[in-house]
């Protein structure tokens, strides 16, 4: 009953002193908002890559060479931080040869589907007269093109006589034909282009053309047309033009997805370690999968999370320090109210509610006004880093359970103070 | 037939800074009765102690020593919760700054009272509608109190006072504020208040003129009443004769700060 007008009363008095009200509650609104975008972009984040992996690559177990590291060190570095600054280099006998992934496949051939191999040329400038395209040439086998899904959208994919006999042929994305050839997909395929890799020349032929999943570069900037695409082609074919026998650093190996990927993914490497490299003082072969890089992704924004929140909590507890002080002012500034207040009736209780409540419903509207624009700011942090932006439920919950539990908990001594007023001496205040 | 009796003041005596050296005693004894439907002045001059009396009267201090019934309630013994009771329903106050909340419209500062008392929102909507159409204020009752005069503000003031059909009327310098002829209006009110409603109502004031309109007017000074006059219908009340208490020492005269 009383709620009601204590609401209206205080919703009136923040209309009436906008400015001051405004100020008060910025700490509140960057507290809130800095929460509810953190915590907006951390979840469209995990929530996109939960999404990428359950369509590709979360029974994926990549494999590499990597240097021996004492027992107590902390755990593995991931394989694209590799130490180069450690005395030894690899050398090509702790190289990942044919003959262990012919072990892998015949030890664990029931329970994996395939082992991509992967063997980069280098980035790479196609041209033909003025028309250009940037590619990465990359040379792979089929259990690659399976694994990522990469069909042909016109011609064909490489055929078992390309990857024997290490075939010039190429298959190119749908923005390199845009590109070279006006997107005409027929026109480009059987036609021999030329590539520029540090200064050599090297010549394909297109078989096929495959379509660019721009999803995976969707934070790219600059102009379509300069956006660096992979140009595949035979594994043999890279490894011999990069005179390259042997072995590799890095193989992937897809588990079956019914499986245990983790449990696979530890038996591989124990497998590795005991009848290839248990003899190899320097070097062992780690794994890794796709899930372990979301775990490491999910604690260290778990990291993020927490020290934003923490300058959250701060600026919070800085805005209801805020909120407390205007609340002392305007309780002073409305003494007699107060006074004419209990001489209408009104108890201790009562006032007591009456400035609890407007220090509870200037937080809320802070809470409120910062709740917008951490979502505005969250969505457009998530769009801007490439994923769909998804609002948190629970943070909203959270941040307007907070907001009102800093509004209860700065306002009770203003509004104690209010209570204990002695009616006389503040009916008297000029 | 005797009239009720509504206040009941018996020897009360209100001191300042109790048990420290500046002690000081502003009300030496007080004894007044008020009785139900009566028009009761109280006059006497700045620092005479009838700010202090007031502020006892209306429940919002209490005495040092003695007893005081208001419409057959102790007052002396009640707790702080039961004096705000005592105060929303036995008593209406008016100020001589009129004390409305600026913030909300004229129905909105009428209807605070019934609104501490409990009172639904179309009860009070109603009374407070009629209270405001009884003071001739129903047109502005939208209006915020910036946007009324002095007078219309006390008339406003006046109808908050009846919210909860008190007891008594408890106006301190009601007119204080107004110009002759505002101050004229509002004095109105209160005899139409008293003869019509009968409202018993205690006047508060140091304009002689304003004293002489009330049914008796009682003098304070220097603590102590020092005269009783009954204007008229002076056989419709038991005589109440100044119960001087003495101790007129003079030693705290003129001490009361307004």
């Amino acid at each position: 009953m009383l709620l009601f007008e204590n609401i209206a009363l205080a919703l009136a008095g923040i209309k009436s002193n906008k400015t001051r009200s405004v100020l008060t509650m910025l700490g509140i609104i960057i507290g809130i908002a800095a929460v509810i975008a953190i915590m907006t972009i951390g979840g469209s984040m995990s929530q996109g890559i939960q999404e990428e992996m359950s369509s590709f690559g979360a029974n994926q177990i990549m494999m590499y060479v990597t240097e021996r590291e004492d027992e107590d060190d902390f755990g593995g570095p991931g394989p694209g931080m590799r130490f180069e600054d450690s005395g030894r280099e690899m050398k090509d006998d702790d190289l990942i040869t044919g003959e262990m992934i012919q072990g892998i496949r015949d030890n664990f051939g029931d329970r994996i589907e395939g082992i991509g191999l992967k063997e980069e040329i280098g980035e790479a400038k196609a041209k033909s007269g003025s028309l250009y395209a940037n590619v990465r040439v990359v040379g792979l086998n089929a259990d690659i093109l399976k694994m990522e899904e990469i069909e042909p959208v016109a011609g064909r994919a490489f055929t078992k006589e390309d990857y024997r006999e290490g075939r010039k042929v190429a298959m190119v994305t749908d923005y390199f034909v845009d590109n070279m050839f006006s997107g005409d997909k027929d026109a480009a395929l059987g036609k021999q282009i030329s590539v520029l890799v540090q200064d050599r020349y090297y010549s394909y032929t297109v078989v096929g053309v495959y379509e660019y999943d721009d999803s995976d570069f969707g934070y790219s900037t600059g102009k379509k047309s300069d956006i660096r695409t992979d140009l595949y082609i035979p594994i043999k074919t890279a490894r011999e033009q990069n005179h390259n026998n042997k072995g590799f650093a890095n193989i992937t190996v897809v588990g079956d997805p019914a499986g245990d990927i983790s449990t696979l993914s530890d038996e591989l490497s124990d497998f590795m370690e005991d009848n290839y490299y248990s003899r190899n003082q320097y070097f062992t072969v780690d794994t890794w999968t796709m899930s372990s890089m979301v775990d490491e992704l999910t604690k260290s924004m778990a990291t993020v999370s927490l020290a934003v929140s923490l300058i959250a909590g701060i600026s919070l507890l800085v805005g209801g320090i805020g909120v407390m002080n205007i609340m002392l002012v305007s309780i002073t500034e409305r003494t007699k109210e107060i006074g004419t207040r209990k001489a209408l009736g009104a108890t201790n209780g009562s006032i007591r509610t009456q400035f609890i409540v407007e220090s509870i419903v200037l937080c809320l509207v802070g809470g409120i006004i910062g709740m917008i624009l951490g979502c505005a700011a969250g969505l457009a942090g998530s769009q801007a880093m490439g994923y769909t932006g998804h609002i948190q439920p629970l943070s909203l919950a959270v941040s307007f359970g907070f907001s009102s539990v800093i509004g209860i908990f700065f306002g009770y001594y203003p509004a104690n103070k209010a209570a204990k007023m002695n009616p006389i001496d503040a009916l008297r205040y000029e | 037939m005797s009239k009720r009796e509504i206040i009941h003041l018996e020897n009360i005596i209100k001191r300042f800074y109790v048990g420290q050296p500046n002690e000081l005693e502003i009300l030496h004894g007080i004894n007044l009765s008020v009785y139900d439907g009566e028009f009761t002045s109280v006059v006497g001059a700045s620092g005479s102690g009838k700010s202090t009396l007031m502020n006892i009267i209306g429940a919002l201090d209490k005495p040092t020593e003695g007893q005081y019934t208001l419409d057959d309630v102790d007052v002396i013994a009640a707790k702080d919760e039961e004096l705000s009771t005592i105060r929303n329903r036995k008593i209406g106050f008016v100020f001589q700054t009129y004390n409305l909340i600026s913030r909300t419209t004229a129905i909105k500062n009428v209807e605070m009272p019934m609104l501490y008392k409990g009172m639904g929102r179309r009860e009070r909507k109603e009374r407070a509608e009629y209270l405001l159409e009884m003071v001739g204020m129903k047109e502005r009752m939208t209006h915020t109190p910036d946007e009324l005069s002095g007078g219309q503000k006390q008339r406003v003031a006046i109808a908050r006072a009846m919210a909860c059909d008190p007891a008594i009327i408890l106006a301190d310098e009601p007119t204080g504020a107004l110009d002759s002829k505002t101050g004229r209006t509002v004095m109105d009110i209160f005899h139409r208040l008293n003869e019509e409603s009968k409202k018993t109502i205690v006047l508060i004031t140091h304009a002689p003129d304003l004293a002489e309109e009330t049914g008796r007017i009682i003098t304070l000074s220097d603590g102590n009443i020092v005269n009783v006059r009954v204007k008229y219908d002076a056989d419709q009340y038991e005589e109440s004769e100044p119960e001087n208490t003495g101790e007129t020492t003079g030693e705290n005269s003129g001490t009361e700060e307004e």
